[in-house]
């Protein structure tokens, strides 16, 4: 039988797909909702791979186990949500440190505290912002269907490795419940080791890894270097969608699942005449400061509103690249609430009428 | 007592250059350290056996965080008390490592002994070399998990109390009691004799992860002189007359002989093998890549929900649409009622199938087809039909709804039909039958009417994994919907 690349998926199970076709060599997760999928996924393919799946007795175990998976040389990636995030920072901060590349996915669910298993966004500022303890960040890829959560997922390896990095796939329970057709990508190949890693088969024995430095010159010296990185990453990596963005007059600016609602709500309002667009960054971090500057120096640019579905973390990032030279509207729903299209609709007309 | 001397082992490299500052050629650990000691047994042992390239030591956060300062062998530095995760996840992903997890009684014991234990439990291939000092040496002596009853420290100022602080943990005895670990004891590093042992016993546990042998502990009893405030005799004397009673000297556990080596990972990554893997066959094969039903009734997006008790196969019926839409080559999308909207058992799922890109694929007020399988369902979602919407309800358990004439509404007894079927389980495929008559006898023009029952039941195969037996019941269960369809009109 003639075999295709088209597939019906789950966001989440769309991830491990794109994972496997990049050639991730293993998984470490703990269950989560609304993540569980991943880890499902994972345990069905990775050994249909023949390649290592563990379940971990806790997202700190998980993400230690893809930072020593990491410091061999392999491919290594691990999912999870909210909380079982919040567990995992001590060791991105190491493993960012240590300039190992690996790959987290975060499926947000409500919070704070155990919160529910809906659908918010409120772990932007402890993903986009770092997260951990020290001067670090991660890149952050904002997918909003299941074809991105493969494609994403995919890239995220390749950008993990170019910049030795932790790279994080952000997406809400929504994007990660739902499934959609896509196309899936073609597989690469197996990785080389890198000659960083620590494999006395491949390289000499004489690599190590380590995030301790007792000299006070020393350890500024890592922190300027990994400025320097992240820099360069701002510079190279913005990434954004813009829909209907050229003669708009407010534009939205969100991620996730509300890009999907927007997008119909834009559509309808474009059917009245109503001239507004939709910004959504593809990545978070780096933030698509230059997309945003682009439209804020338009003549017909009036302002922005923000769509969250959290207390409003990303729209700082909004209001810091443009450096507040126009509004920032807001709106936002909380607690696995998701904005309708009729909510967003209705806020941009009455912005809209206020700004006349 | 009769000391040991030490040579230079080819295990060490010769001058510590990764040690920052002048002193290149000493460790940094204090005169009487059981650190130091272990430090030299174990680079005698791995340039003994020949290991360095493949062996991997983790570091932990302790008096011992800089051992990558001092052996010429693979080296890492880890989270406190996470070694042993860490060492799982390089044991897995490079099975022809050999890890290493040197461990404090305050890394191992304390902050990390979840890690450690679970390890055990898997049986990981890796061996664990713990250094109980009853103390935290690196942060200036506080109370340890294994500091004994009595014993002074900076957070035990009047000696910990067993009744308060409990007992000191006993390490080996715990992973002696699991079945997973293959080989446990517990050395001192004191005289001559104790240290000799501790040497036969590193030996081993380094064998056994070269033979994969899984899980290995090895316990040492170290002094600790500067927190202990004591001379290196006198920490000597501490540990055999005192903490060798509490923690008795001995192995616990020794069947490596009796394991089967545990097998590796070799990973299929030649793209055309993960090709056959991971893409699925196409079933179709009769319709192009492109093809697309033609037909007026996909010129625009459809909104489809459906919706009532869970157990009713609602969300395997919804996926079933989309299934079909898949095969037809629609952008399609299923969202399953998740998160704060599953309540009170029901359940329901939003299906959207259109040309062009699906935008928000949550249905609400805008549902083109409701199909309602319980009167609440039915009662919550009716109001949100469009316009000249479709209704599909299951009319064995609810009312005939009160519509605008502008709706087209059908009713199909499918709990009935699926009962007579012997499996009420398969009134959603009873439901899906009555879909695919509607969809074709009144939406449907020309060529598309052809072959779309052949979709549908392309659809049920794929929604259940080709499990023949259920398939086969799920088909009947679509073919009678159908035919009941039919006669109500
Ligand atoms: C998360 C975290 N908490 C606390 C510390 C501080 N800390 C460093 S070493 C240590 C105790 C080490 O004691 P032990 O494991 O017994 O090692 P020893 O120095 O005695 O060999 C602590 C609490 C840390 N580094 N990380
Ligand atoms: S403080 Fe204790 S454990 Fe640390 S180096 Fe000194 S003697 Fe060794
Ligand atoms: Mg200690």
């Amino acid at each position: 039988m003639e075999s295709t690349n088209q597939v019906l998926l789950k966001g989440n199970e769309a991830a491990i797909y794109g994972a496997l076709l990049a050639g991730c060599e293993c998984f470490f997760g703990y269950p989560i909702t609304p993540a569980s999928e991943i880890a499902h996924a994972a345990a069905n393919l990775f050994p249909a791979l023949d390649r290592p799946f563990l379940q971990a007795e806790s997202e700190i175990a998980a993400i230690n186990m893809v930072f020593g998976a990491s410091a061999s040389g392999r491919r290594a990636m691990t999912a999870s949500s909210g909380l079982g995030i919040s567990l995992k920072q001590e060791a991105v901060s190491f493993i960012a440190t240590c300039e190992l590349p690996a790959v987290i996915i975060d499926i947000m669910r409500g919070g704070p505290g155990l919160g529910n298993i809906g659908p918010e966004q409120s772990d932007y500022n402890q993903v986009v912002k770092g997260g951990g303890h020290g001067s670090y960040k991660c890149i952050v890829l904002a997918p909003n269907s299941a074809q991105e959560m493969c494609d994403m997922t995919y890239e995220a390896f390749d950008l993990a490795d170019r910049y030795r990095t932790v790279v994080y796939v952000l997406t809400d329970g929504v994007i990660g419940q739902m499934l959609e057709s896509l196309k899936l990508p073609e597989p690469l190949p197996r990785r080389p080791i890198p000659e960083w890693a620590i494999d006395g088969g491949v390289n000499k024995r004489d690599n190590y890894i380590a995030s301790i430095y007792m000299d006070h010159d020393d350890l500024e010296a890592v922190n300027i270097r990994l400025q320097e990185k992240y820099a360069l990453i701002e510079k190279e990596q913005q990434q954004a969608e813009s829909y209907y963005t050229d003669d708009a007059e407010l534009v939205i600016v969100c991620y996730g699942i509300i890009s999907r609602v927007a997008k119909t709500a834009v559509a309808k309002l474009r059917d009245k005449g109503l001239k507004v667009g939709m910004l959504r960054p593809q990545k978070l971090f780096p933030f698509p400061k230059s997309h945003l500057n682009d439209l804020v120096n338009k003549e017909c640019m009036k302002s922005f509103i923000a769509i969250e579905m959290s207390n409003g973390q990303m729209i700082d990032d909004v209001k810091l690249a443009i450096e507040c030279k126009k509004p920032v509207h807001f709106y936002n729903r909380m607690g696995g609430n998701v904005p309708t299209v009729k909510e967003i609709i209705e806020k941009c007309e009455k912005i809209l009428k206020e700004q006349q | 007592m009769e000391k040991l001397k030490f040579g230079k082992s080819s295990g060490f490299f010769d001058t510590f250059e990764r040690r920052p500052g002048a002193i290149k050629k000493n460790m940094h650990y204090c005169p009487g350290c059981g650190h130091g000691i272990l430090h030299k047994l174990l680079a005698e042992a791995l340039e003994e056996m020949d290991i360095q390239d493949q062996t991997v030591l983790i570091a932990p956060v302790g008096c011992s965080v800089f051992t990558y300062y001092y052996f010429d062998c693979g080296g890492i530095s880890v989270p406190h008390g996470r070694a042993p995760a860490v060492g799982s996840g390089i044991a897995r992903a490079n099975p022809d490592s050999f890890v290493i997890s040197y461990q404090g009684d305050g890394d191992l014991g304390a902050i990390g002994f979840n890690n450690f234990i679970q390890a055990a439990n898997r049986g990981e291939n890796m061996t664990v070399l713990f250094v109980n000092n009853a103390i935290y040496g690196m942060t200036g002596g506080q109370m340890a998990p294994t500091t004994l009853p009595g014993q002074k420290t900076m957070t035990s100022p009047q000696g910990r109390d067993p009744l308060t602080e409990g007992y000191p943990l006993k390490v080996c005895e715990t992973v002696a009691a699991l079945d997973s670990p293959v080989y446990v004891e517990r050395c001192a590093l004191t005289s001559y004799k104790n240290i000799m042992q501790a040497k036969k016993a590193l030996r081993k546990g380094l064998e056994n992860l070269k033979n994969r042998k899984g899980f290995s502990l090895i316990e040492f009893l170290s002094g600790c002189p500067i927190n202990l405030k004591m001379t290196t005799d006198e920490a000597d004397h501490f540990i055999e007359e005192r903490m060798m009673k509490y923690f008795p000297i001995g192995k616990f556990k020794d069947i490596a002989d009796d394991r089967p080596a545990i097998s590796k990972h070799l990973g299929i990554f030649e793209p055309a093998a993960v090709k056959r893997i991971l893409y699925p066959n196409r079933q179709s094969s009769s319709k192009s890549k492109d093809f697309r039903n033609k037909s007026e009734i996909f010129t625009k997006e459809r909104r489809i929900k459906c919706a009532g008790f869970g157990g009713q196969g609602i969300l395997s019926l919804g996926m079933m649409i989309a299934n079909m839409a898949r095969l037809r080559n629609f952008n399609v999308t299923w969202l399953p009622s998740y998160g704060p909207e599953m309540r009170g058992g029901t359940a329901n799922c939003s299906v959207v199938l259109s040309r062009d890109d699906v935008g928000s694929p949550i249905v609400d007020k805008d549902t083109n087809l409701l199909i309602a399988m319980n009167q609440p369902s039915m009662d919550k979602f009716l109001p949100e039909l469009k316009k000249n919407g479709v209704l599909l309800y299951d009319s064995s358990s609810i009312e005939v709804p009160n519509c605008s004439e502008d709706k087209k509404v059908f009713g199909i007894n499918a709990a009935e039909i699926a009962e007579d079927l012997g499996d009420h389980r398969v009134a959603n495929s009873v439901i899906l039958g009555a879909l695919s008559f509607i969809l074709r006898d009144y939406f449907l023009e020309g060529d598309d009417k052809a072959d779309f029952d052949k979709t549908f039941e392309e659809a049920i195969i794929d929604c259940f994994a080709n499990k023949k037996g259920i398939v086969d019941l799920n088909l009947k269960a679509f073919y009678k919907g159908k035919a009941a369809v039919e006669t109500c009109f």
